[in-house]
């Protein structure tokens, strides 16, 4: 047994952190969330010298070949500045490339990502599928020896900053294929926005998006199964994301606690608050404990139901983790907790997208209990 | 025993139910419903609306535009409204400065300000709390010295819900920092918001809205005519202000529009090709929280009851109104929010105004911003926290 961080991954989170105490506290972030792009090509351009974007790409392409355990760190120290940097969509996808994507694609775009040339956007969630991985009405329809994809994605994390989009899509009544398809490709059209969270999404209408036999991404047929197991890597990877946002938001409110004088006393010294506190103190220590257990069994399940069920286990602990605690940071501070003005208000808005990504509490006890 | 409202009661209802159908306004509803900012013009309108009715300001005396209706009236009415969804009625004119007018004010302060909170033609605004001061109030420090005949008023007032769209604030203001009590140096003063050296600036939530304020006061000259009873009694003015009816405080009727809609919009969400309705344990929630509200609306009718009994309201036990009503709103606007599941992360389109774009959908866009901003129901107007405190010392004597 051993909870520590490895010396190199203890390095890479040492080096994370000093970035973000030096160039991404909340008063740059502000600017970039504030900016036109709503994300910033400097930080993205440290995060590849720092080696972030090689982490999750394979040696033999320029990378690290690193796993969940090894991007922990790198998402709590993320969680903690609240980065709004297409990270996890980028991860995601070259997730899927690495273990699915034919040698052409790899080296098309894998060495380019882990250079910070190229980002990522998963096109997966549609209108109607909820948390439903298996539900992709988007079609693809086969033409001149490629397809045609059509359909609509919705709430495509990165979408309106990514080079590529990894599209699922129908291509049997018995499964869907996944398809590398050019953001920028006649026929596809992005709708951005910005996320409650402050980062960039965007709806993906595809009208007739012609592709040839080379965009198909794994085997036909084969969609699910690799959508699955990226979403659930990715879903440990937020569950470390939040455990840094829910520090921040304790460390705020402890400190508020402590300095915030009424009746002539801190706050702190009120035992109705003490527990309050208390207890966000043990749900984050609680929450810790699963964010580890989910990066472990992503890395290194006996199968995949092993995987599933404790990917599942630790995200319901964070999604009402990041109910809890967020809810509470607000409560603790008073009125100063419902301005913008301070981080916490940020961080909370964070906890709660996350409570509700790749799942919430509910879809996750659904799919634990089923599991025996 | 008896639950149930007497056939009076019920005619009642409906006259106001059927009133409130024919003239609210179908933009106002639309707005409310799909929780749309309100703009001042808004607010006004149905101010007037209301006020053109005769029903503006149910609870004052008939004298000064008062309904005469009892208790139970007044209740059914401003449930209905809420039930209605109508836009709110800012409490600061016609609920709070007014009833302090009414008790305390003298007959030209009475003739001076009523009718004109009573005709909407004055947007008042509630200058309490301070930077340093929020669950105690007390040690509030605006200055106000007095030099002939007016204060000259300096300080800063926080969280100021609609100065930005107000023509007078109410403020509690230190007249005396020497006594030994500090409740007996503090003064309930009138400005008119145009007075030079009043400063507004925006606070912004974090939704994104702009509702609320700080106020700064630099060198503010207000006429001694606008002190509202003795200098120094500002804290029983504000303690009989508490102490006024807060029956309302529940939101019942706001609640219960919230959980049909609810009820519809989870009906129209899909997963695994079937309504969120039919999931148990969402269902499960929603279930839990219907409950909860049908405790509270017996609870209240129980209050009203004891009131009409007594003819005195229920004292610190309101407070449970407050607790419950809130945590009830804060829990139908998660549940709105967790019935979209994924697709609750859209915020605001990037190069267009909210709701200027019209493939975005503005209204699921809406739902975790109005969760977020319904944090604040549970911290303004006295905190649960103050409120639990005020349970346990007054009717539990811990
Ligand atoms: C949206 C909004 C609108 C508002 N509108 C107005 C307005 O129009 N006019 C106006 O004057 N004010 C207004 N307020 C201010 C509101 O009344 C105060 O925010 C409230 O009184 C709490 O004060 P505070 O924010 O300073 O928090 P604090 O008093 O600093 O409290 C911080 C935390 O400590 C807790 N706490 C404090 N004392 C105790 C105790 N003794 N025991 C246990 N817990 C305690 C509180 O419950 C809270 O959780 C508004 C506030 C908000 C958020």
């Amino acid at each position: 047994m051993d909870f520590e961080y490895s010396e190199e991954q203890q390095l890479l989170a040492d080096s994370v952190q000093r970035f973000i105490q030096k160039d991404y506290d909340f008063e740059a972030r502000k600017k970039i969330v504030a900016s036109d792009a709503g994300y910033s090509e400097d930080a993205w351009r440290t995060f590849a010298e720092m080696g972030l974007l090689g982490l999750p790409v394979p040696q033999d392409f320029g990378g690290f070949g690193g796993g969940a355990l090894d991007l922990m760190a790198v998402m709590e120290a993320f969680g903690d500045g609240l980065v709004v940097e297409p990270y996890l969509p980028t991860v995601l996808g070259a997730r899927i490339i690495a273990h699915a994507g034919a040698k052409a694609q790899q080296k098309a775009i894998l060495p380019a990502l882990a250079e910070g040339r190229m980002k990522l956007a998963l096109a997966h969630t549609e209108r109607n599928s909820r948390y439903d991985l298996a539900h992709v009405e988007t079609t693809a329809t086969p033409s001149e020896g490629g397809w045609l994809l059509s359909g609509e994605k919705r709430v495509v994390l990165g979408a309106p900053l990514a080079d590529k989009l990894i599209v699922s899509a129908a291509t049997s009544k018995r499964g869907f294929s996944l398809f590398l398809v050019d953001r920028t490709a006649p026929g596809v059209e992005v709708k951005a926005y910005r996320t409650f969270d402050e980062m960039r999404a965007g709806d993906v209408a595809l009208d007739n998006v012609r592709v040839d036999k080379k965009a198909l991404v794994g085997k036909k047929n084969a969609g699910l199964a690799l959508v699955e197991e990226a979403v659930d890597f990715a879903t440990a990877l937020i569950c470390a994301e939040a455990i840094g946002a829910m520090k921040s938001a304790n460390d705020a409110t402890l400190e508020y606690l402590k300095t915030r004088k009424q009746f002539g006393v801190p706050i702190g010294t009120f035992q109705a608050l003490q527990h309050r506190m208390v207890d966000m103190y043990i749900t984050a220590e609680q929450a810790r404990s699963m964010a580890c257990l989910a990066a472990s069994k992503a890395d290194s399940a006996s199968d995949a139901d092993d995987r599933r069920r404790a990917i599942s286990a630790a995200k319901i602990k964070i999604a009402d983790a990041c109910r809890q605690i967020s809810q509470e940071a607000i409560q603790l501070h008073g009125g100063m907790g419902m301005t913008e003005e301070l981080k916490v208000s940020h961080a909370f808005r964070r906890l709660t997208m996350i409570a509700q990504q790749f799942g919430d509490a509910d879809h996750h006890l659904e799919r634990f209990a089923a599991l025996g | 025993m008896d639950l149930s409202y007497s056939p009076e009661e019920l005619a009642f209802r409906d006259e106001v139910r059927g009133w409130l159908k024919d003239n609210l306004p179908d933009d106002l509803r639309r707005k409310v419903a799909e929780y749309e900012e309100l703009s001042r013009d808004d607010l006004l309108r149905w101010h007037r609306i209301l006020a053109k009715k005769g029903w503006v300001a149910p609870s004052w005396p008939k004298e000064w535009g008062g309904t005469g209706w009892n208790v139970v009236q007044r209740y059914i009415f401003e449930e209905e409204c809420g039930y209605a969804g109508t836009p709110p009625l800012i409490p600061f004119g016609l609920s709070m400065c007014a009833p302090v007018l009414i008790k305390f004010g003298t007959e030209a302060q009475k003739k001076r300000f009523l009718p004109r909170i009573y005709n909407g033609e004055d947007f008042w605004c509630q200058g309490y709390s301070e930077p340093g001061s929020g669950s105690d109030l007390a040690s509030l420090k605006t200055k106000a010295v007095r030099q002939g005949d007016h204060y000259v008023v300096n300080g800063q007032k926080i969280w100021t819900t609609l100065a930005h769209y107000a023509d007078w604030i109410f403020c509690l203001v230190r007249t005396d920092s020497e006594s030994a009590k500090r409740q007996e140096g503090i003064s309930f003063l009138l400005f008119d918001m145009k007075t030079p050296g009043i400063t507004v600036r925006p606070l912004i939530l974090l939704d994104g809205g702009h509702e609320v304020n700080e106020v700064f006061f630099d060198d503010v000259k207000v006429p001694v005519e606008n002190l509202v009873f003795e200098e120094g009694k500002g804290w029983t003015v504000a303690k009989y202000l508490l102490g006024h009816e807060r029956m309302g405080t529940g939101r019942i009727g706001a609640s219960k529009r919230e959980l049909t809609k609810l009820k519809e919009f989870a009906a129209a969400q899909k997963k695994d090709g079937k309504s969120m309705l039919e999931d148990a344990r969402f269902r499960d929630k929603l279930s839990r929280v219907e409950v909860e509200l049908m405790a509270l609306e017996i609870t209240n009718l129980r209050f009203l009851d004891q009131m009409r009994r007594s003819g005195n309201p229920p004292g610190a036990d309101v407070s449970m109104l407050k607790i419950k009503g809130t945590e009830i709103q804060q829990t139908l606007s998660e549940l709105m929010m967790q019935a979209v599941g994924p697709l609750a992360q859209p915020f605001r389109p990037v190069d267009a105004p909210v709701a200027a774009r019209d493939d975005f959908d503005a209204f699921v866009a809406s739902l975790a911003p109005r969760y977020g901003n319904m944090r604040k129901t549970t911290i303004y107007a006295g905190s649960n926290e103050i409120q639990r405190n005020i349970i346990s010392k007054m009717t539990l004597g811990l």
